[in-house]
């Protein structure tokens, strides 16, 4: 592994006197695919939204594409891509008019956008659907197409907020082969999920349990260490006593 | 630049592709417009006056026949019995009942007459006290011309009165401008806040907070629809006022252009702001009609600032439209110039710049 | 379609005993679910609970028809006995306040700016001409009133005011026996609480249940809880309890206001207002059902309710504008607006305290749009589950 993209050393978030992330602290390197587990309320997306510089850390330190997280949240956002678990395109917008207002909210020129937006669908194969408005398209569709938008301007991460959630298993291989393919190309992925089998395709995975990180390894070495067959089981062990759940 | 180009232009994209929105833009100000005027009057006409005549003589058949003639009473009938008439004051359909006494001329010829009596439903005071008032100055008008039989001098000619600026006294003209201000308030005050808030609750505006996008940009492209949805509103207004209402500005249209420039301003200023503060269309659409009721009735646009108590004037300088009502009523009726009204746009431009700062800055992309 | 609806009402006595209880306790699940998801939400509360108490206030305190306070200038260009006189009575009379004398020239700038209301210009040599009036003998004017007519009412009344004042026209007032029945004091204040209540309960039952059950279906909870063995109508009760029950705190708040604030009498009854106000509450439920059906999306419920709710109510109803005026079609029209009904209703018994039989009429119309439009609304809600 090479160049560090993601440090973060013991941030905090709290809200009042809850503590949704307390004291977490992992490294992501360039290119891999971290996976980002953990119960619904552990802390997650809370976690994920102080690195987009979407909310400031409560204290600790953490730069995101070598800015920092406190100070330079602006400065994260151009070298990033976000897609949240609610899904966050304009639906009465079509195809082709969703991404074009995106390229040209990353400042890219006419002419680039074009040019990417024709290589985007044809490489989704949604050429015959550009003048389709978003809302009209399947989930899945819309999903992968999200993806591809947020990686329209070719930022160093891209950051997915559980973005598999209710779809088809089909459509999820289809995603996770996107996945792969944009890590091949050098973009780092940073992954919040729920399905224990897309914990097995990431690099690295890091487990969430009541705002903190109780396991960061690969997934054949977690299964080691926790003499477990499958991320499932591990995933189990480690949340069998958490404090919060929804 | 780019950035702001393609923003604006997906509000617009937006804005056509909805239902029921271009709809309303474009009904609104004509509906509004066209029947409103007719509606909002609060002048006080056709008083229904009912007259218990105990007299039957000359001269209450003449207070009788004055009152039927009168433009603001209208006659509901003579009748020699009080509970009738009483009857119908309390059901609604009598306003004023007018009681002459027994033997009034008689007495009126020797001494002093028992005195006519006027009942009047003061449920509404202003048509209680205003309806009274017309009825005393018709009979007394009624008596005055009854005397002058046995002198010639007209004491009603004695002074004489210039109406200003609305000689045939037309309500509708009055109340136009504040319709106008009404129009605005809800084109270009509640829908900018709706437009956030609805983004807010669907998500996508988390897909715009976690872009470079610099807020200047977001919030600009969320206003400048709405700046020239308000402009078109002004302008079928106008056109309505001028062929349906006959009104036109007395003053400069240019000062009027200005000053709603700065009241649109303000106002769309006002509903960002407030659409950063809520989370829910349940939340912005209680705090904007919370202060939207008290704009609306504050400003003078329906009651007269001038009648409030010290306390209520004072707090009404707090209130934006305020000065845009004085501007926009003097300048279409009394034809004021910007040099005497230059306090109002003052304090109106400095609205305009206290709000959208305040939108700009209370829009957080971090939090 | 009807038959849908009836059934769904006529199997109601008719289910076993552990059914109902069963079906109780989901519907009271669901009323706290709602009642949790409003109450949370302490900022729509609070100005829920405001508005009524705001423009009670302002109604009460602040906004007044009346004609106060009209600025006025005078111009005399000899200041006679007579002149200082009339200026005198002018300056003390509490409708009018007196802005000082001004020259014949500046009359059109201090009326255009709005310094100035209105302007009395005495005639020279006033004093003489005033007594060959007196005297009998035919004179041409001597007084002129310059009035700013923009603002009719306002002119009107100070023209009205002006003239008795110079003329001394209160020896004939002495004439008169004048009585304000129901509202001596004349506040203008009792003329708008009726209407204040018609706006609010529309308000909070119409436009806050038709946004919040559109919310859920715009969400997609809605979905979840239509599936659930709960019959889809008690579904949407469940919706409106919590709703109700704030129209009913509402309705106390601004009854108490009125009474200990306001003063006014309420001598009709306080439990003829409090039916009236429940079935309009009921009404205004139903309204709010209806428009959540047909609409799919939160805004459009919300401009729906606007434009077909909130502005007949304002304009419409006679809540501030009087019904008389209006042009016939329009007086016709509004006997269409529920409002119109409830607002007369309820003023009949505040303020001229009649009793209950005498606004059985007013009741009687809005029982009737209450069962239509619960009706429709109902035939809606089942066309649209199948």
């Amino acid at each position: 592994m090479s160049e560090t993209v993601i440090s973060v050393r013991n941030l905090t978030k709290r809200f009042g006197d809850f503590t949704a992330v307390n004291n977490i602290s992992f490294d992501v390197y360039q290119g891999e695919i971290f996976g980002f587990l953990g119960a619904n309320g552990a802390g997650k997306t809370t976690a994920m939204r102080m690195l987009c510089g979407l909310s400031y850390p409560t204290s600790g330190s953490g730069t995101v594409a070598g800015f920092n997280v406190m100070r330079e949240g602006e400065m994260i956002k151009r070298h990033i891509g976000y897609m949240s678990q609610r899904f966050s395109l304009y639906n009465t917008l079509t195809v082709g008019e969703n991404i074009k207002l995106f390229a040209g909210i990353y400042g890219l020129s006419k002419q680039v956008t074009a040019k990417r937006s024709d290589e985007l669908l044809a490489r989704l194969k949604f050429s015959s659907e550009r003048n389709t408005l978003v809302k009209a398209l399947p989930l899945g569709w819309k999903q992968k197409l999200a993806f591809a938008i947020a990686g329209i301007h070719r930022p160093e991460i891209i950051f997915l907020d559980e973005p598999t959630g209710g779809v088809d298993p089909v459509t999820r291989r289809q995603f996770w082969e996107m996945i792969y393919e944009a890590a091949e190309g050098g973009t780092t992925i940073f992954v919040t999920t729920h399905y224990m089998d897309e914990a097995e395709y990431c690099s690295r995975v890091s487990i969430m349990v009541d705002g903190e990180v109780r396991a960061l390894d690969t997934p054949t070495r977690l299964k080691q260490q926790f003499n477990a067959g499958s991320m499932d089981e591990v995933f189990r062990m480690l949340a069998r006593d958490a404090q919060r759940g929804e | 630049m780019r950035p702001f180009i393609v923003l604006l232009n997906k509000e617009f994209i937006k804005l056509r592709r909805d239902s029921f929105l271009p709809k309303l833009i474009v009904i609104l100000p004509i509906a509004l417009m066209l029947i409103a005027p007719l509606l909002v009057r609060m002048d006080v006409r056709n008083v229904n006056v009912a007259v218990v005549d105990l007299d039957h003589s000359t001269t209450s058949h003449r207070i009788v026949s004055h009152i039927k003639a009168s433009e603001y009473l209208s006659l509901i009938g003579a009748t020699a019995e009080f509970d009738l008439a009483m009857k119908g004051l309390e059901e609604g359909t009598i306003d004023i009942i007018v009681q002459i006494p027994d033997h009034f001329e008689r007495d009126m010829a020797v001494s002093t007459p028992e005195k006519i009596s006027i009942i009047a439903n003061a449920v509404n005071a202003t048509k209680g006290s205003m309806g009274t008032q017309y009825v005393v100055q018709t009979i007394a008008h009624a008596l005055v011309e009854f005397g002058n039989e046995k002198s010639p001098n007209q004491l009603s000619e004695v002074v004489t009165v210039q109406n200003r600026y609305n000689p045939t006294l037309n309500y509708p003209h009055y109340m136009i401008p504040a319709l106008m201000i009404i129009i605005f308030i809800l084109v270009c005050g509640f829908l900018p806040a709706l437009s956030i808030v609805e983004e807010k609750e669907v998500g996508t505006i988390e897909q715009i907070n976690v872009s470079p996008v610099n807020r200047f940009d977001f919030t600009l492209s969320k206003l400048i629809p709405y700046w020239v949805i308000g402009f078109f509103a002004l302008i079928v207004a106008m056109v309505i006022a001028h062929f349906v209402y006959g009104l036109i500005p007395a003053g400069s249209v240019w000062v009027i252009f200005l000053g709603t420039t700065l009241f649109i301003l303000t106002i769309s200023g006002f509903s960002l702001t407030m659409a950063n503060f809520s989370n829910t269309m349940q939340q912005i659409m209680f705090v904007m009609f919370f202060f939207i009721m008290i704009f609306i009735l504050m400003s003078g646009l329906l009651t007269p600032i001038d009648s409030m108590p010290d306390w209520a004037q004072t707090f009404t300088l707090l209130l934006p439209p305020r000065y845009f009502t004085d501007i926009l009523r003097s300048v279409y009726l009394r034809g004021t110039t910007i040099a005497e009204l230059w306090q109002n746009f003052v304090a109106l431009g400095s609205f305009a710049i206290i709000f959208n700062i305040l939108a700009a800055v209370t829009y957080k992309k971090q939090a | 379609m009807p038959g849908q609806w009836m059934k769904s009402f006529a199997c109601w006595p008719a289910m076993h005993k552990e059914e109902s209880k069963v079906m109780k306790n989901n519907l009271f699940a669901l009323v706290k679910k709602e009642s949790l998801h409003i109450l949370r939400d302490k900022r729509t509360m609070l100005i829920v609970i405001l508005i009524p108490v705001v423009l009670i206030v302002l109604f009460g305190f602040a906004i007044s028809t009346e004609v106060n306070n009209v600025n006025v200038a005078v111009v005399a260009p000899d200041r006679t006995n007579g002149v200082n006189d009339a200026v005198n009575r002018i300056a003390h009379n509490d409708y009018f306040t007196f802005c000082g004398y001004i020259n014949q020239d500046q009359i059109d700038q201090q009326l255009r700016s709005g310094k100035v209301s209105a302007v009395i210009v005495f005639a020279p040599d006033f004093d003489r001409r005033l007594e060959q009036i007196y005297a009998g003998l035919p004179s041409t004017p001597i007084i002129q009133l310059i009035v700013d007519a923009s603002d009719v009412n306002s002119a009107g009344a100070a023209t009205a005011y002006m003239q008795e004042i110079l003329l001394g026209t209160a020896s004939q007032q002495a004439m008169f026996e004048t009585r304000m029945l129901f509202n001596p004091q004349m506040k203008s204040a009792y003329n708008f609480v009726p209407g204040i209540m018609g706006l609010i309960f529309i308000l909070v039952c119409a436009m806050m249940t038709s946004v919040s059950i559109v919310r859920e279906k715009e969400v997609g909870t809605m979905e979840v809880l239509l599936v659930s063995p709960m019959r889809p109508t008690k579904v949407f009760f469940a919706k409106m309890i919590p709703y109700f029950v704030i129209s009913c705190v509402v309705l106390i708040i601004i009854l108490l206001l009125s009474y200990y604030l306001l003063h006014v009498p309420m001598s009709g009854g306080v439990w003829g207002i409090f039916s009236m106000s429940l079935l309009y509450v009921l009404l205004s439920l139903s309204l709010g059902l209806l428009v959540s059906i047909v609409v799919k999306t939160q805004v459009a419920a919300l401009l729906l309710s606007g434009m077909v709710m909130m502005l007949p109510m304002l304009l419409l109803s006679g809540m501030l504008f009087p019904i008389e005026n209006f042009p016939k079609f329009f007086e016709v029209l509004s006997n269409v607006v529920p409002a119109r009904w409830y607002i007369e209703g309820i003023r009949k018994m505040m303020i001229q305290g009649s009793p209950f039989v005498a606004v059985w009429k007013e009741f009687a119309i809005l029982l009737g749009m209450t069962v239509i439009f619960f009706g429709v609304s109902l035939i809606k809600f089942n066309d649209k589950l199948e």
